[in-house]
């Protein structure tokens, strides 16, 4: 199994000419034909052919200072404009959308010589943490094929965890590169807001939305970050801040930082065994000597109500232009998640509430970002949970809109405060996987590879693969 | 007064689009994702825009926002690709400014800059109704200025207008073009007993008011304005209160109509555009801008006024940009050098008897052409006298004409010396000539 290796690893396999494009692409189709029809990890899939195609034509024109990443097969959430190539979101009203431009993000992954094998699954719009709410199949977890991948870039974590593609470009708003990551046993890094360009992303919640890496390993994300990163001329909220050889830094020791755990995220609704993952991995921290500090984030219970209110009203913005004047598919066609959430943010922002809802939830905002940059002034990253609760049974969160809510709890007010956080494999429980959150200070990306990668460097939880691969 | 313009930079407001929607030889040639709200499509904004917004409320006398935003503001149209208008809704570019007109000052109450909409064609294609949208125009940069309402009269809100547009166009950064919709006019009008509603010496508005809105030239806001006052005040004479509606004007019929009734107050569900960062605008930049900001038209006008003793009603007619006005400025100057009257020459400009343009020959060809035009041929008194007696021998019926108080004929007698004398003489010195020989 080529893919299972590191993005170095093929990298240099290709360049040695010891595999080709050619296999990888082979390896990809082989297990997508197996596997999706159970997983649901894809909405649309390239045509072979064509993939092998371009690989034959990579194979040939494969020079030596390639992109780390030339040649290498990858696929991508269905949130993003390809050109010439279907993009749903999730959603039947775009069903037969054919953008006729590309996202910022995936034109640089393309330019880097990579292949793209095809478009992820998600909830749609990006409206959920269980990749259910699709208006396609719903997606499956690898690890019990009766619970939910996570969300709402499930189809990426799927994709990346059963070895379908090395990496994947996912999305993330409120958790939404986390959670999958977290429950499905892959690494995903939810970047500052800013870092890359948000071009071409289909809106969910446009002052949370970002766009970042998924993958098997933290190294291989922060080769992927590398090129993903930079000011975009046509993102005015793009940021100039420098973009750092990320992969260069791997390895710098961690002894003598301080990892602050927010009690607030440890209380009431963590489930234990989660807890008990996040604690073992704060020991493992300690012990390469890093030290642990408690901090606080008062304003944090208020963080699901925040997160939802600002959300829901930037997407009931952001979907208006769905009014089936000129996108083919009429409004009838979006789900009742879809619509529950325009409604919400309809009412938050409408004459006479948006006082109480929508301005009040900006305010807030505000103190749990000054109260995040106090809380960092006490440490060098935030260690977190991902998700209160292991994966659950796949139609459960819809029948239960408040657990539904929840699942943001931990990953919905990092993305408030437009903190990086990395969520990497840290354990399992009752035999799924359990991911955890490392949160930094904004455009830190840096330091939050080094304790991934050092973690990952002493622990195999990541490379465990799911039971479906034995089959 | 509600008063929109398009500004004329050379890209649109939030995309890299050629904004010229006027002259584009097809539909929808000048439109990208942006401009058509396509999935995944984000604004950035004209800089250029921004800049000209500002310095319109500069020469409005408007007080400047150093932190602004802009806004979404939603309503679904089919000629809004978005579902909502990028707009500026509770911090404006610009606000608290004054006009003056004859009437008296009118406040403005906010300059603010936004994006166009696309355009509404509705045609029969093989005898099916439909309507087309041509998206040229969406996302073209347009500026909306606000006034108090503080305009007492159609022929106020006429001057008011005419003067806006005279002002954008002095700082060229619109073209105004009413026919085509790159200038609208909307007037907000409400009647009441004023002896009754003066408080404290506020005038409290009236509990309606009557939108007339799409309004494409002058003459028809007067004119629809006046009718709006007729019809208004019959109502209210009745005891009732007119309907708060948007009406359109009628220009055959000369009559107003109405177009949309509003039920209830539209709710834009206004909010900061989270694609757009916030805008500040630092000390410098404001300097950069307060100093290329030209000298206000109506301080040229009173200068010249004071300077060369020309009406300002003649001078308004021959230029209508700051360059033009500098040019103009360089003439004058040139002009007194050579102790040439710049009243004599505007006038003559005005009426089109020198054969020259202002902006397109230069200062000395045009001095040149008038000196020309009003150069007097040496000849005495004495001289003149014998011709012009010769000439009221010759011409008896004239003389009879001019003593029975006919005095136009002066022009005529007058044309008559000059040819026998085969010189050029100033008119005023030879017409009181012929009079003194006349009443002698």
């Amino acid at each position: 199994m080529l893919i299972n290796q590191s993005i170095k690893e093929l990298s240099l396999l290709l360049k040695k000419k010891e595999i080709s494009s050619v296999d990888l692409i082979k390896e990809s189709y082989s297990k997508i034909e197996k596997l999706d029809n159970k997983l649901h990890s894809f909405i649309t899939i390239r045509d072979k052919n064509e993939a092998l195609k371009e690989a034959e034509v990579k194979d040939k024109e494969r020079k030596e200072d390639s992109s780390i990443i030339y040649g290498l097969p990858f696929s991508i959430k269905d949130a993003y404009c390809t050109e010439n190539f279907r993009t749903t979101a999730g959603n039947k009203i775009l069903d037969d959308f054919i953008p006729p431009y590309s996202a910022a993000v995936y034109k640089k992954i393309i330019d880097s010589g990579s292949i793209l094998i095809g478009k992820n699954n998600m909830d749609a719009w990006g409206h959920g943490g269980s990749t259910e709410n699709t208006d396609y199949h719903p997606a499956c977890n690898p690890w019990d094929l009766e619970r939910i991948p996570g969300g709402s870039s499930g189809g990426s974590a799927i994709a990346i965890s059963t070895r379908m593609v090395p990496f994947s470009i996912g999305e993330d708003t409120g958790g939404s590169i986390r959670s999958p990551s977290s429950m499905c046993n892959t690494s995903g890094l939810k970047v500052t807001y800013g870092r890359v360009s948000r071009l071409g992303a289909i809106a969910y919640a446009s002052s949370l939305d970002s766009v970042g890496p998924m993958a098997k390993s933290v190294e291989d994300l922060s080769y992927l970050l590398e090129i993903m990163a930079g000011k975009d001329s046509l993102d005015s909220t793009s940021s100039k801040t420098k973009v750092d050889r990320y992969s260069q830094f791997l390895g710098a020791p961690i002894k003598g930082k301080t990892i602050g755990l927010p009690k607030e995220f440890f209380g009431k609704g963590l489930d234990p065994q989660i807890k008990k993952v996040l604690i073992d991995a704060t020991k493992f921290f300690e012990k390469l000597g890093a030290k642990i500090q408690e901090v606080s984030l008062p304003h944090f219970i208020y963080g699901v109500s925040i997160y939802y209110l600002i959300a829901l009203s930037e997407t009931s913005s952001n979907l208006g232009r769905y009014d089936s004047f000129r996108f083919g598919g009429e409004r009838e066609l979006f789900s009742e998640e879809t619509k529950k959430r325009i409604l919400l943010g309809t009412y938050a922002l409408s004459a006479g509430y948006a006082d109480k809802l929508y301005k009040k939830a900006q305010k807030l905002r505000t103190i749990l970002i000054q109260e995040y940059e106090e809380a960092l002034k006490k440490c060098d990253v935030i260690l977190a949970p991902v998700n209160p609760s292991l994966p659950s049974k796949i139609g459960e969160l819809i029948n239960d809109p408040l657990k539904n809510l929840m699942e943001d709890l931990y990953t919905g007010t990092i993305s408030l405060v437009g903190a990086p956080s990395l969520s990497v494999p840290a354990g399992f429980a009752e035999g799924l996987p359990v991911g955890m959150q490392i949160v930094g200070k904004k455009f830190g990306e840096t330091e939050l590879f080094q304790l991934g990668y050092l973690y990952q460097q002493e622990t195999d939880w990541h490379k465990r693969l799911p039971p479906i691969l034995n089959i | 007064m509600e008063i929109h313009a398009e500004l004329k930079t050379l890209s649109k407001m939030f995309c890299g689009c050629k904004n010229d929607p006027f002259h584009a030889e097809k539909p929808n040639i000048y439109t990208c994702p942006v401009c058509l709200g396509l999935p995944g499509a984000l604004p950035v904004a004209n800089k250029k825009a921004i800049e000209w917004t500002v310095k319109l409320g500069l020469a409005l006398g408007c007080k400047i926002n150093l932190f602004s935003k802009f806004d979404r503001k939603h309503y679904f149209y089919p000629d809004l690709p978005k579902g909502y208008q990028i707009s500026q809704y509770d911090l404006p570019f610009c606000y608290d400014g004054k006009v003056k007109t004859s009437f008296g000052p009118v406040g403005i109450t906010r300059v603010h800059l936004e994006e166009d909409t696309g355009k509404l064609i509705h045609q029969k294609i093989n005898g099916r109704d439909v309507s087309l949208i041509d998206f040229n125009r969406s996302s073209v940069p347009l500026v909306e200025i606000v006034s108090e309402p503080e305009i007492y009269s159609s022929a106020q809100a006429k001057e008011y207008s005419k003067k806006l547009r005279q002002i954008i166009r002095y700082l060229d950064i619109s073209d105004c073009d009413m026919e085509k919709g790159g200038m609208r006019l909307e007037a907000n009008i409400s009647l009441q007993d004023q002896r009754s509603k003066i408080k404290d010496q506020k005038l409290e508005l009236p509990n309606y008011k009557v939108e007339l809105k799409n309004i494409n030239s002058f003459r028809y806001l007067e004119r629809g304005i006046e009718y709006e006052i007729e019809r208004q005040t019959e109502i209210l004479n009745e005891g009732k209160t007119p309907v708060q509606e948007t009406r359109g004007f009628n220009a055959e019929k000369n009559m107003t109509f109405t177009q949309r009734i509003k039920e209830g107050a539209a709710d834009y569900r206004y909010f900061p555009d989270p694609d757009l960062p916030p805008i500040r605008f630092n000390e410098k930049w404001m300097g950069e801008i307060k100093s290329s900001e030209p000298e206000l038209i109506d301080l040229v006008f009173t200068r010249w006024e004071k300077d060369y003793k020309v009406d300002r009603k003649i001078t308004e007619l021959l230029f209508e940009t700051a360059a033009e006005s500098k040019k103009l400025d360089e003439i004058f100057i040139n002009l007194t050098k050579q102790k040439l009257s710049v009243d004599k020459f505007v006038n003559a400009v005005a009426n089109k008897k020198l054969m020259i343009d202002l902006f397109v020959n230069n200062i000395e060809e045009i001095v040149n052409t008038f000196k020309k035009s009003v150069a007097v041929d040496e000849i005495t008194d004495e001289q003149l006298r014998v011709f012009i007696d010769k000439v009221l021998l010759v011409n008896q019926k004239a003389v009879a004409d001019f003593k029975s108080g006919k005095t136009n004929v002066m022009n005529f007698l007058a044309g008559m010396v000059m040819r026998e004398a085969k010189k050029k003489v100033e008119f005023g010195r030879l017409s009181k000539l012929i009079t003194e020989i006349l009443k002698s």
